[in-house]
């Protein structure tokens, strides 16, 4: 389980986070929700720290880390260990191939030998249904195989936790369905995941939390059963808003 | 004319290959290295670690003056200085020496900043990627950042070559014999400036005819995996 305590997040004196907590559970798909702006990603990206929080904390089982202050070399990597981020626009390296994207972490950060390395992409890239494009570049393949090819990459390190920073925003929906495809099946097998998306399908079909966040302030954090079929004003508001259906 | 041509090119092309190209391409070399050295001081953010944290930003700031006065100052001026100047606090330098050391200087404080415009230039999403797969800061740049910042910065970076080769008749001002200090004294024996400069011109311009064509073949070579490129 990866536990968040008292986040606090500033950008230029306005307050991005304000005093979050929140536990994701290991083995679980939580889905973080909220309209844009409203400090999700940023919290998504504390976790890897790709976003420095000015204070808080972070803990696993093994391993906490207090963002307030300095951070080791040795705990920034493995705190970056346990998880890997999926980006919304996928952010493969472009002057890498599909084969040496993926195993460029492998191969670099973790000194797996190259074979195997080559031979876990190759099995990966089969899970994903995108085997015999490995010598291809990134720029040569549509947004929804790169994507793939990203979630590949994320898993050839064997992270414990991967996550999702609006992984489908950017595809249009029969890209976006192959993508989700796979993030569902990675779901049933139990992968820990923690995504960021404005899909509320999706989000429903397999979060197993939801946590619920605007202005930088948790406004629900609980079973996805309750978010969509308790919700509060505020989230009924929220999932009206974005649906087409007639209100009433 | 032709007579003249053929009388005169030995002698000019021996210039050319004894001093102009050896100075080009020595001080491109050195200038290059400088440049990325001086690009990566001036790019890296400084560590939170104090330790490291104030001679980081003491070599940053020689970084900063030494861009400022070789961008501020003629490359002429330059020469003069470190051939003619310098003696006179007992730094003596051969001509070749004092040239090489000018035109490295001068290339490397243009250059460092159409290096660190290249690598500004590969978007942050990058280094998220690498960092959230662990890489290190230098892991990053060998292997993510630097492969692509190469390709933007190539066809500015060969600017500054062809620049540099042409740049090299300055130094016939500090005594060194190359290609044009050569026409000039050819010219003062056959009196036959117009045919003798254009002659010069040419020369220069076959060599960076064969600089922009090498350009040419490296850009293809670095874009592989850019769209659109026939790899």
């Amino acid at each position: 389980m990866i536990s968040m305590k008292n986040i606090i997040k500033k950008y230029d004196g306005k307050t991005v986070l304000n005093d979050i907590s929140v536990d994701f559970p290991s083995g679980k798909t939580s889905v973080i929700l909220g309209p844009s702006g409203s400090g999700k990603s940023t919290l998504l990206r504390s976790l890897d720290l790709l976003v420095r929080p000015e204070s808080g904390s972070v803990s696993f089982p093994d391993l906490s880390v207090n963002y307030a202050e300095p951070i080791s070399k040795k705990d920034s990597f493995s705190l970056r260990r346990k998880t890997s981020m999926v980006f919304q626009n996928w952010n493969l390296f472009p002057n890498l191939t599909v084969l040496d994207n993926i195993t460029a972490a492998p191969i670099t950060v973790l000194k797996t030998s190259k074979a195997d390395a080559e031979k876990e992409a190759r099995s990966l890239l089969r899970q994903v249904g995108l085997e015999g494009l490995e010598k291809r570049y990134p720029s040569q393949l549509s947004g929804g195989q790169q994507q793939r090819i990203s979630i590949c990459r994320a898993l050839a390190i064997n992270p414990e936790y991967i996550l999702l920073d609006e992984p489908t925003s950017a595809l249009d929906p029969e890209l976006e369905t192959q993508v989700l495809k796979i993030l569902e099946k990675l779901a049933n097998e139990g992968q820990s995941m923690i995504i960021v998306t404005h899909n509320m399908e999706f989000a429903r079909l397999v979060a197993d939390k939801i946590v619920f966040i605007e202005d930088g302030n948790k406004v629900f954090d609980g079973e996805t059963k309750d978010f969509f079929e308790n919700p509060t004003p505020r989230i009924k508001d929220f999932l009206s808003g974005i649906s087409l259906e007639a209100e009433n | 004319m032709w007579d003249i041509i053929i009388t005169s090119l030995p002698e000019m092309v021996g210039a050319m290959l004894q001093f102009t190209i050896p100075l080009a391409v020595i001080s491109f070399i050195l200038g290059l290295i400088l440049a990325v050295l001086t690009a990566l001081i001036k790019f890296i953010e400084p560590s939170e670690n104090k330790a490291i944290r104030y001679p980081y930003l003491l070599l940053r700031g020689i970084a900063n003056f030494y861009v400022w006065l070789f961008r501020s100052t003629p490359l002429l001026v330059q020469l003069f200085i470190i051939f003619f100047g310098l003696p006179s606090i007992g730094v003596q330098l051969p001509a070749f020496t004092a040239a090489v050391i000018g035109f490295s200087l001068n290339t490397g404080a243009y250059a460092s900043e159409t290096i660190r415009s290249a690598l500004l230039s590969v978007p942050q999403d990058q280094w998220d990627a690498a960092y959230t797969l662990n890489f290190s800061t230098r892991q990053t740049l060998m292997k993510i950042v630097l492969p692509q910042a190469v390709r933007i910065a190539l066809p500015p970076l060969s600017n500054s070559f062809i620049g540099l080769v042409k740049d090299t008749s300055l130094a016939s001002s500090i005594t060194i014999l190359e290609m044009f200090q050569v026409s000039q004294q050819i010219t003062a024996k056959n009196y036959q400036p117009l045919l003798m400069y254009t002659l010069a011109a040419a020369l220069y311009a076959i060599v960076c005819s064969l600089l922009s064509w090498l350009q040419h073949y490296l850009e293809h070579r670095t874009s592989k995996y850019v769209k659109g490129s026939e790899a």
